[in-house]
């Protein structure tokens, strides 16, 4: 593993930001540190450039711990949150600055600065003020910056929180598409659920200072190891004391679950119902357009559960008595979520089988 | 706030016209007794004999010495304070730790103790009966009646000026800038010249033209300290105070009058700091 | 975000600065006035502080500097007023001069004010005529603490009323409030704060000031000699241990002020914080 954090540390007076934080990362990836503000995201972040200390635990580089490291000599690239663009520099002077510091000759500072101005499309933009870049340009002069003295690590911290949404999304492609291609190994920072998962190969959760789960975006949405993860990635409704719907009576007293749109199955009135004893009848609670499907609010057994329904099947009115299956949902067991699915299906409705 | 009155009252504000007359008359008033008539009464005194008499005044041999001295203490007092403030400054700002407030109280005290005071201090400390003087003594070294008294003098009350100035345009900007210039590899004098020095650039300026004008005209601290010796360790206030103790008014007057260009000088170069910066802001 | 000590360098050479320079031209001198202190003998203090000459110095210090910070409530208040509210001819040649008593040395501001209020002086003659005296007298050492201090409250004052809406002011007018109820009732609460701080830092540079009075004051002890003065007096004197006693009751009734001002700060700023 290139990168790697063992049982990491750190707290700001009664403050717990890192709680035994460990994941590690292969030589190449693009990944990102996701959980919500105060999670702990940041100062991981922060510690691996060196810009925090750890309290106790280590971190590798290339098999290496760098904790004896000053900042300067970890090989970091970091793209700050504001972009910390030298104001008083034109973009040139701002790329060429760490090149400077190292020292290296006139002509390949010039070269290398050309090089990256190329990669970031802004090949005209070179005698410019931050001052007068668009919030998109300023992100990428960071991001060039950050390169430009070729470090083995790049770090980013919430990189389009500060662009305006339109921007964001082109933004996002065009970032993953450049650290593609350069191949270098990546982490950034984000509070946002979609941003990590269309950007990243690989997504660290973190809540309360700690890892909640790791791996492929994928791999969290469909087994999320714990009730955090479950209620954080994707869209889910979260129960609690499910026992009372069809197909999951055996739940413990007062256990909650969470479940995914995608679980649930109406059959209007007059559809042919598939699996007809497992399923229960429901009320139509409301019906939102979503543009290519609806999303529907159904009651059933006491809970108000979300659903989507095509627009090709047969219409639904608010106060309609439907049929509702619940194919599978997420129980929390104390700490874990566990994929449960309806045991009144034939195949006990465990197999979770969408592919890409 | 108001929002909800605007339309009732058409927009723009509009002022009493009688009470706006009255308020700006009675204020061009005040100023004028209090601000004008000072810097009028002193070119008129001065130059009241004629240019010759001005002159002679002012280059009488004593004059320009004292003059000579004032840019010592002057420029001495102003750098050192200058290389004290952009210390403090980053010291205080850049980092996080206990006792900065402290550290900022210890800055800010010079300004709360009386000129006298601090003239006594270091009459206490380097003075005959100081504990510091038999160790002066030995070295041959002479502090208070004295120039390095006046510098030291000079330097006490004027400390907090470039400081307090760059201290909180500092705080105000965090440290995202220097910490990304350290981790592309700059060490403390590249990140400091190269990426914080020229945001507090116009706060320097402004700060040093401050504390020099406050150094010039120093007396209260630079009179206890002196010694009064004529030609010695006489700086230009202390000389208009001789002069005019010894009721040489028209020689006292001269004097004043290149001090108050120097002042007015420096509250123009004020003026032109600020409408440069702030038109930089933007 | 304030960074560790380890990520931004400089720590050391800029903390090592800071505190030995401090050290040096602050905290030993101040140490040397708290040794002194400490070896003044009970009777020593007594004998200052029973010392009518003593008392009368202090008491014109702090009654002329209470008066100079008052007087200048109300007209640096005014000034500050006009110079922001209205627009009219002089308006940023009299902002600029606001600041000259910084810029001019006191020396000469004490000789100037002298010679404009004796009585030949183009001030002190007319009023000499209505058998009114300001040079050499209290009057004149308020006045020359009016000059010193003026800046200390415009300067306080003015941001806050640029900040301050005239929207407040119209809001009370279309309450149907007349002008100087809107001013007392909806402005000067707002200013409140920033106007404590100007009078307290203006009675504080008068309570220390000495160059620019005692060339206006006479300096006739029991009448006209202010608590600097005595302690310039004591010096020449030879008499350390007074001179160090008086210092020492005007530092502590300084600090003092100061503390209680900033104790009033804190209460306005929890008033003001809603």
């Amino acid at each position: 593993m290139f990168v790697e954090l063992r049982e990491v540390s750190k707290r700001f007076g009664s403050f717990e930001a890192a709680r035994k934080v460990g994941f590690s990362l292969a030589k190449g990836t693009l990944a990102a540190l996701l959980g919500p503000s105060g999670s702990g995201k940041t100062t991981i972040l922060r510690m691996i450039a060196g810009l925090e200390a750890p309290d106790a635990g280590d971190i590798l580089v290339d098999g290496q711990s760098v904790l004896g490291l000053a900042p300067t000599r970890r090989g970091i690239g970091f793209v700050f949150q504001n972009y910390a663009l030298f104001r008083y520099m034109t973009v040139f002077e701002n790329i060429a600055f760490g090149l400077r510091a190292q020292k290296r000759p006139k002509a390949e500072v010039r070269d290398r600065v050309a090089e990256l101005l190329a990669l970031i499309g802004l090949e005209e933009l070179g005698g410019r003020f931050p001052a007068q870049l668009s919030g998109g340009q300023k992100q990428r002069v960071a991001f060039a910056r950050a390169l430009a003295p070729r470090p083995r690590i790049l770090l980013l911290d919430e990189p389009f929180a500060a662009i305006d949404a339109k921007v964001r999304r082109e933004l996002r492609s065009w970032l993953r598409r450049m650290i593609g291609h350069l191949g270098i190994t990546s982490l950034f920072v984000t509070h946002d659920q979609s941003e990590a998962i269309e950007v990243a190969d690989r997504i660290i959760v973190t809540n309360g200072g700690r890892v909640e789960q790791a791996g492929e975006p994928i791999e969290l949405y469909r087994s999320p190891a714990t009730p955090f993860v479950a209620r954080f990635i994707g869209e889910s409704t979260v129960l609690s004391g499910y026992g009372g719907l069809r197909g999951f009576e055996g739940a413990p007293e007062g256990a909650s679950c969470a479940i995914r749109p995608e679980f649930v199955r109406l059959f209007a009135p007059g559809e042919p119902v598939q699996f007809e004893n497992s399923v229960q009848e429901g009320l139509v609670e409301g019906l939102a357009f979503r543009g290519d499907a609806l999303e529907v609010t159904v009651t059933v057994g006491g809970f108000s559960l979300a659903t989507g329904y095509s627009l090709e099947r047969p219409p639904l009115s608010p106060g309609q008595a439907v049929k509702v299956l619940i194919y599978r949902l997420y129980a929390f067991d104390g700490d874990r979520a566990v994929l449960v699915g309806n045991r009144l299906l034939a195949n006990g409705g465990g197999g979770y089988n969408f592919q890409i | 706030m108001g929002a909800g009155t605007r339309g009732a009252s058409g927009g723009a504000w509009r002022p009493n016209p009688v009470a706006r007359t009255v308020l700006i008359v009675l204020s061009l008033a005040f100023a004028f007794l209090m601000l004008v008539m000072p810097l009028l009464v002193v070119v008129s005194q001065a130059f009241g004999a004629g240019w010759e008499a001005f002159w002679r005044a002012v280059s009488d041999s004593f004059t320009v010495k004292a003059a000579k001295l004032t840019a010592i203490t002057t420029v001495t007092a102003v750098a050192a304070n200058t290389a004290f403030g952009l210390a403090a400054a980053w010291a205080l700002t850049r980092y996080r730790y206990r006792g900065q407030g402290l550290l900022t109280t210890v800055i800010d005290l010079p300004f709360a103790i009386s000129p006298i005071i601090a003239g006594l201090i270091f009459i206490l400390t380097y003075g005959r009966l100081g504990w510091a003087y038999p160790f002066l003594e030995a070295h041959g070294l002479k502090i208070v009646f004295a120039v390095p008294g006046l510098v030291m003098a000079t330097v006490f009350v004027t400390i907090p000026f470039v400081a307090r100035e760059l201290i909180p345009v500092l705080a105000a900007r965090g440290t995202d800038e220097e910490q990304a210039a350290v981790l592309m590899g700059a060490g403390f004098l590249r990140t400091f010249a190269l990426v914080t020095l020229p945001h507090v650039k116009w706060a320097l300026v402004y700060s040093v033209i401050l504390c020099a004008a406050r150094a010039m005209g120093e007396f209260g601290a630079v009179s206890v300290v002196s010694g009064h010796l004529r030609g010695k360790t006489n700086t230009l206030p202390l000389h208009i105070e001789i002069l005019y103790n010894e009721h040489h008014y028209r020689e006292a007057f001269a004097v004043s009058a290149i001090l108050v260009i120097a002042s007015v000088l420096v509250l123009a170069a004020r003026s032109v700091v600020e409408t440069v910066s702030r038109r930089e802001v933007r | 975000m304030t960074a560790s000590r380890k990520t931004i360098p400089g720590f050391g050479l800029t903390m090592g600065i800071t505190t030995s320079y401090l050290g040096f031209f602050v905290l030993l001198p101040m140490i040397s006035l708290a040794l002194r202190a400490a070896d003044l003998s009970l009777g020593e203090i007594v004998s200052v502080a029973t010392d009518a000459r003593v008392l009368s110095s202090y008491r014109v210090s702090f009654g002329c500097s209470l008066l100079a910070a008052a007087i200048n409530a109300v007209f640096g208040t005014m000034l500050a007023w006009v110079l922001v509210r209205y627009r009219f001819p002089g308006r940023r040649m009299i902002d600029g001069l606001v600041e000259l008593p910084f810029a001019l040395p006191t020396a000469v501001a004490g000789i100037a004010l002298t010679s404009l209020t004796a009585d030949k002086g183009w001030i002190g003659a007319p009023l000499a005529r209505l058998g009114i005296a300001v040079a050499y007298t209290r009057a004149g050492i308020v006045v020359a603490l009016v000059f010193v201090t003026l800046p200390f409250v415009v300067r306080s004052i003015q941001p806050v009323l640029e900040e301050l809406s005239p929207d407040y002011e119209e809001a009370g007018r279309t309450l149907g409030a007349g002008g100087f109820t809107i001013f007392r009732r909806v402005v000067l609460p707002e200013l409140r704060p920033a106007l404590l701080t100007g009078f307290s830092l203006a009675f504080a540079r008068g309570l220390g000031e000495y160059g620019s009075v005692i060339f206006i004051a006479g300096n006739r002890p029991f009448r006209t000699e202010i608590a600097p003065l005595m302690i310039v007096t004591r010096l020449e004197e030879f008499m350390y241990g007074q001179a160090t006693a008086v210092a020492l009751f005007m530092l502590l009734a300084s600090f003092a002020v100061m503390f209680l001002v900033n104790r009033l700060q804190i209460r306005a700023a929890a008033f003001a914080g809603g």
